[in-house]
């Protein structure tokens, strides 16, 4: 019965895949909508943290998971879209919206740069140099402080709502648009629209050749992919969302700093990407949520129990840590695998009990 | 010219440390094909387990001994328990795990000896050698630096070379299907080479505290330009991982001493782009087999 319900609605989904994924992104649209009018300013800020982490994360994951190369210096293209946010906007003459894609535009150029550097490295070798690249790129901003600030870093002033906005939104359900909602809003919007280009793109003709180049080069070179200029692509996309990404941290932060792109930004991407499950968006998605989430929660649980303000802090990275090495070990493929294994479990022990009871009723064993 | 003799005596004793470091990274992925980056937070771990012996009234030899058999037992026992899983699996699930590992050392330090800074002892002076009127930037503890890396190296060296132990860690390295099949416990050599890895890595931590400060992410930096010197050097090679540490320790010392210390960073990966491009595989890489 289930099965035919299923069935069914599965009917009435658009046969292309760009026409679901934009049903899923407008069903995700009104998800964000709800709960961020539902939720105070300090959730408001939480949820605006994590669509940065999530938008340069699905990036990632198009880098990593799908075309097969390490990044360990995602954080130092996040920090190249937040300076050029923070450049833009300070002069005032552009829209956001606008330092938004020119950031996006700067780190994809920089991907190409960096990208071509890296097609031609594998494993180690690449982690090694995208790390350098991580803790290289802000000493840059250190180096240049007329422009970018040095240690004290660019204050980015950020987007406030717009009157006939906020007009709109207290018109609607009654409750002011904070700032903090606002940019929660900017950030979920654009992280939106990453995931229905790239839930395209990963569907398409380049999803299948960066699967190819990272299942088997050899074999994807002999059917005529040409893996240098695919390898570099694949930086270029990837670039251009931590771009983007970048360009969200400097608004909601107010900040573009040198502090804020450590080795730990970069590092923290890496394992969003392959807890939540390497491959998929969902899993970049989950990993985001992780990173954002679990550690306020067990700074929480943890002065609940008694512990002083500087444990309870230090709780938190035991706990991510801990928690790291555990999904590691007992989902390989993250959690995002163990969720498909589970339900692989489940729907062959539902079908072996049909079998059964079929064979039991009519003997058409095969 | 002082200044010149200064900045490359600096560079060769920090220069000697990176050496260190990059060899315990390359000790583990010749062995396991995994890189550490939880070494660093290791070695931090034992550093701190020394500096408690130290505050407890204990002798620095002592301390030194200790952290260095901490080392041992610490590396031993991550590979057992956390590690073993893992090998042979995804590169990139390693990679998450080493991570995970990092994170988590440097809380559990933090909760057991506070993340405030402290000073660690030197066990010999900190006031440069005289050479005429002039002083020079070595001090007698920079002496012992090279010198116990020295010794560490040689002592490998001769492990590798002339023992029986060393030579089934070898063989285990190469290739384990075949290392079993003579009968090399293949497991126990991991283990040993884990735990190697892991107590050099330590002398790595304690040689960088010493007359410093000391405070839970003290080694980031080192992991970062110990991985940087590996990588140079080409991970299978220990000897290139030497070559790698000591480049890296003298060109960062060039560059902070005549351009400015927040080149530094800029310069390690200028330097790493530049060999990478020309060498992919790292300066003491052999011809490039790839599995078809």
């Amino acid at each position: 019965m289930p099965d035919s319900v299923t069935a069914a609605a599965r009917r009435l989904l658009p046969s292309s895949v760009l026409g679901r994924n934009l049903l899923g992104v407008l069903a995700g649209l009104l998800v964000v909508v709800v709960v961020l009018e539902l939720t105070g300013p300090f959730r408001n800020s939480q949820f605006a943290t994590m669509s940065y982490y999530a938008i340069a994360a699905v990036g990632l994951t198009v880098l990593t998971g799908l075309n097969g190369q390490i990044s360990l210096g995602h954080g130092a293209l996040m920090a190249v879209g937040a300076y050029t946010t923070g450049l833009l906007l300070e002069t005032g003459a552009v829209p956001f919206p606008v330092a938004m894609l020119a950031a996006a535009a700067v780190t994809a150029l920089a991907g190409v740069v960096v990208g071509a550097a890296a097609a031609r490295l594998h494993g180690p070798y690449l982690a090694g140099a995208t790390l350098a690249l991580a803790v290289g790129v802000p000493g840059l901003a250190i180096y240049f402080d007329g422009v970018f600030g040095g240690e004290q870093g660019l204050r980015v002033s950020s987007p406030r709502p717009p009157d006939w906005l906020a007009d709109a939104v207290y018109f609607v359900t009654a409750g002011d648009l904070t700032s903090a909602r606002y940019l929660a809003y900017i950030g979920w919007i654009t992280l939106l629209a990453v995931l229905l280009l790239l839930a395209n793109l990963t569907a398409s003709r380049y999803g299948r050749i960066w699967r190819a180049v990272r299942d088997d080069e050899v074999a994807a070179e002999l059917a005529g992919v040409r893996l240098g200029r695919m390898r570099v692509l694949a930086f270029v996309v990837s670039a251009a969302c931590a771009g983007l990404g970048g360009a969200v941290l400097a608004m909601v932060v107010r900040l573009a700093a040198p502090s804020g792109f450590t080795i730990v930004l970069s590092l923290s991407l890496l394992t969003a990407v392959v807890v939540g499950g390497l491959g998929s968006l969902t899993g970049a998605l989950l990993g985001s949520a992780l990173l954002v989430f679990l550690p306020p929660a067990v700074t929480g649980l943890g002065t609940d129990l008694g512990l002083t303000g500087t444990q309870a802090a230090e709780l938190a990275p035991l706990v991510y840590g801990v928690v790291l090495v555990v999904v590691m070990l007992v989902a390989p493929g993250g959690v995002l695998g163990a969720v498909h294994r589970l339900r692989h479990a489940w729907t062959r022990r539902r079908q072996g009990a049909r079998d059964v009871g079929a064979v039991g009723s009519s003997k058409q064993g095969g | 010219m002082q200044q010149f003799v200064n900045v490359t005596l600096g560079g060769l004793s920090q220069g000697a440390i990176y050496a260190a470091f990059a060899l315990a990274l390359v000790l583990i992925w010749r062995a396991t094909r995994i890189i550490n980056f939880a070494q660093g937070s290791m070695a931090m771990f034992t550093t701190y387990v020394a500096l408690v012996l130290i505050e407890a009234g204990h002798s620095y030899w002592l301390a030194f001994g200790a952290a260095l058999l901490g080392g041992l037992v610490l590396g031993a026992v991550v590979e057992r328990l956390v590690i073993r899983p893992v090998e042979g699996g995804p590169a990139l699930n390693a990679v998450i795990v080493t991570l995970g590992l990092f994170v988590a050392f440097q809380a559990i330090a933090a909760l057991l000896f506070g993340s405030s800074f402290e000073s660690f002892p030197a066990p010999f002076g900190l006031s440069g050698f005289r050479v005429g009127e002039f002083t020079v930037a070595f001090t007698p503890f920079s002496a012992f630096v090279i010198g116990s890396v020295v010794v560490v190296m040689l002592g490998l060296v001769a492990l590798f070379r002339f023992t029986d132990v060393g030579l089934r860690m070898r063989a285990s390295a190469f290739n384990q299907e075949v290392a079993r099949l003579l009968g090399v416990r293949v497991g126990g050599m991991l283990t040993l080479g884990w735990a190697l890895a892991a107590a050099v890595g330590s002398l790595a931590g304690l040689l960088i505290a010493g007359g410093n400060l000391v405070h839970p992410a003290y080694m980031d930096g080192v992991i970062v330009y110990g991985f940087v010197a590996a990588v140079l050097g080409g991970l299978d090679s220990p000897g290139g991982a030497v070559v790698g540490g000591l480049l890296i320790g003298l060109a960062l010392s060039y560059v902070s001493g005549y351009l400015g210390s927040e080149l530094v960073t800029l310069a390690a990966l200028a330097i790493l782009v530049a060999v990478l491009l020309v060498r992919p595989h790292g300066l003491f890489s052999r011809a490039a087999e790839r599995r078809v």
